[in-house]
């Protein structure tokens, strides 16, 4: 028997191509400030001399963390430092805070929504679910036909993939403000956007905040696989090590992600558990 | 009129209330309903009226709807069907922004679990309510630390709630819902999640603070003998109807039906039965005009051993025995008055029959029942005391007798074995 094929990926390629055809100027947009987003934190971020920067991020550390992750920072930028990836590791820092602040611009709000309408919930939900198991890969090809090679697709397949737990954590966050608390806040009189604000958002806070540390590590290590559609920053030593076989490379570069991937997880991990006092 | 009026009020959840209105008028059970419509009748007709300053409270098992109705006095819970009425006002037929200044300005609310807000401190959760009313910080704050120092919380007003004890932060709640100066405070369980000597005390200090603001207050519980304490009135509710409305003693001496009988059957008599509804009037002399013949004729007559002998104006003179009596009229004297007994003890008829027990125990006659002007109205035995305190009380035994418990002792001896 011969049945035909169901035309699951032409579909999405003729998709791709009308998208790219007719809303070219809007991802002309989305480029644009993406890239103005980008160049902004690089200079930021590049501007001072490394070893204030390595100041300024152990004291970070120090307070919002505690005295070991800040010992941690120091000592661990200071080796990336000392092996000259520190250029490497900015970059990829920016674009990992470009695809977040924008994954947060949508994914709070987007939550919020959710959280206060089923019928949103019931339809976004399956879509994260989609994109949270879509291979991380598949996302790098409409982003690159889209916006082309270099750091700009590298953001836009980020955020796609790291947006999915600000959506949902947000969402169960101040789904789970108890009742009474909702209804307390109600009661006294507050109009629907004290009640969003004054009560559910700060009660909801540590899980959104759980949500914001899940999203910046799943970018993190999203931004070392766009390094493949030549997005910079470390993930582009780490190919070079892969591609011409240096070992030495691929390893130093490694060892970098994993010191940033520590500190941003220990740092935003501490804005997520409630402060003592 | 009341503060508060309730008409035929109707809470159906589920999705399609319409259709169950035609079963509840043929009068089927919320079971039927639920069965027929997959609808839950929340609130049955209910319509009652809650007078100023009165604390009314509303009584009845999980589920009966007590909480459903106390929400929908603010909306909390959407009515289905029925008038809410605050001050006159239809708060059915309120606008938002109306309805906002109502809660922000008449009614305010205490929670079963506080519902404090857990990232603000206990000034800044008080002044939760006026915050958002638009008041201006300064008096805002002015008028959460005073109402802070109302429920005896002075000096915590930088403390996180986290930091308190259950009764000190539902005192927290109860400042919170004074510092707005509503006219009516809705209590839902508010002393159910405390533990019981922290309870009793914020029902007296309750008590306490009405007497002095007179607030309307709507209390909701499933305990009796809190609802005995705290209500000038109570109404009972059961599947979403209000069975019985009334004061405290009505409701024991006059249960409305076979549920609400049950309810009372299980409180603490003692404490709600004054001396007024268990005493006997009782025959008496009068002195001096009467002798010892009319007071032993008066005992033969009314089978009793003494008798209590008053003035012409019935204040109480003392009491005569029997056997003084007859002592009397053998020497042959006509003026009791110098036989009368008089280490008596007196009450009043609002003596709740629980503080009576311990001197009816040790006085050798009955106590006298008198009124303010000090005019007898009647006597309380020792007998009639214990038999209604330990009335009904037949299924509890306290007491085993030695010989059951010999044989259990047996009994698990062989089982051991």
């Amino acid at each position: 028997m011969n049945i035909p094929k169901i035309p699951v990926g032409d579909t999405f390629e003729s998709l791709i191509n009308w998208l790219t055809d007719n809303v070219g100027v809007v991802f002309d947009g989305i480029g644009n400030t993406v890239t103005a987003i980008l160049a902004g934190l690089k200079f930021i971020l590049l501007l001072p001399h490394p070893l204030l920067m390595i100041l300024l991020f152990t004291a970070l550390a120090w307070w919002i963390a505690k005295r070991g992750v800040a010992i941690f920072t120091v000592l661990g930028m200071l080796l990336i430092y000392n092996m000259g990836y520190w250029t490497a590791t900015m970059e990829t820092l920016s674009l990992v805070l470009a695809s977040v602040l924008i994954a947060l611009a949508i994914g709070v709000p987007l939550g919020i929504w959710a959280a206060k309408n089923d019928t949103v919930e019931n339809v976004v939900r399956p879509i994260l679910d989609f994109m949270q198991t879509l291979p991380a890969f598949v996302y790098l090809i409409p982003a690159v036909l889209f916006f082309k090679l270099g750091e700009v697709p590298g953001v836009i397949a980020t955020l796609i993939f790291s947006l999915p737990p600000a959506v949902r954590l947000t969402n169960l966050g101040i789904r789970q403000v108890p009742e009474e608390i909702h209804e307390a806040a109600i009661s006294f009189g507050s109009n629907p956007r004290q009640l969003l604000f004054k009560a559910e958002l700060p009660v909801a806070m540590p899980t959104i905040m759980a949500g914001v540390n899940q999203t910046i590590m799943l970018a993190l290590s999203m931004v070392v696989i766009s390094g493949m559609i030549g997005a910079g920053g470390l993930g582009n030593e780490v190919l070079k090590g892969i591609t011409q076989l240096k070992i030495d490379v691929g390893f130093e570069a490694g060892i970098s992600i994993v010191i940033l991937a520590i500190f941003l997880d220990r740092v935003t991990q501490s804005l997520s558990q409630p402060r003592n006092g | 009129m009341g503060v508060i009026k309730v008409n035929n009020l109707f809470k159906v959840f589920g999705h399609d209330p319409k259709r169950t209105f035609p079963l509840i008028e043929k009068g089927k059970s919320k079971e039927e309903i639920l069965d027929e419509t997959g609808c839950t009748v929340g609130i049955n007709d209910a319509s009652f009226e809650i007078q100023k300053k009165e604390i009314f409270v509303l009584m009845g098992l999980s589920g009966s709807g007590k909480s459903t109705v106390i929400r929908c006095l603010n909306r909390l819970i959407e009515p289905t069907r029925g008038e809410v009425l605050i001050d006159g006002q239809d708060i059915m037929k309120m606008g938002k922004e109306e309805l906002l200044q109502v809660r922000r300005s008449k009614l305010s609310m205490v929670f079963q679990h506080f519902g404090l807000l857990p990232h603000r401190s206990v000034v800044r959760n008080v002044e939760y309510g006026l915050e958002v009313a638009g008041v201006a910080a300064a008096e805002a704050r002015k008028s959460a630390v005073e109402s802070l120092e109302l429920v005896g919380l002075k000096g915590y007003e930088d403390s996180m709630p986290n930091e308190l004890s259950g009764g000190m932060q539902q005192r927290v709640g109860l400042a919170r819902a004074l510092a707005s100066s509503p006219e009516v405070l809705l209590m839902d369980e508010a002393f159910s999640a405390l533990d019981p000597l922290i309870r009793t005390n914020m029902q007296d200090e309750l008590l306490e603070l009405q007497a002095r603001m007179h607030k309307t207050i709507v209390f909701i519980t499933h305990d009796l003998d809190e609802a005995l304490k705290l209500g000038d009135r109570i109404g009972i509710m059961k599947d979403g109807a209000i069975v019985q409305i009334g004061t405290p003693e009505e409701i024991l001496t006059n249960p409305a039906d076979e549920y609400v009988e049950r309810f009372v059957e299980n409180v603490d008599r003692s404490k709600v039965i004054t001396a007024s509804s268990l005493m006997r009037k009782v025959r008496t002399i009068t002195v001096p005009k009467d002798g010892p013949h009319v007071a032993i004729r008066a005992m033969e007559k009314e089978r009793v051993s003494s008798i209590f002998a008053v003035d012409s104006e019935r204040h109480l003179q003392g009491l005569l025995t029997v056997d003084d009596a007859v002592k009397l009229e053998r020497a042959g004297k006509q003026d009791v008055s110098e036989m009368l007994q008089t280490d008596l003890f007196v009450a009043s008829p609002d003596t709740p029959i629980a503080d009576l027990l311990n001197t009816a125990m040790n006085a050798r006659y009955p106590i006298a029942i008198q009124d303010d002007e000090a005019h007898l109205l009647g006597l309380l035995d020792r007998a009639t005391i214990l038999a209604e305190m330990y009335e009904d009380d037949g299924e509890e035994q306290a007491a085993v007798p030695l010989e059951e418990v010999l044989a259990d002792a047996e009994e698990a001896k062989d089982g051991d074995a």
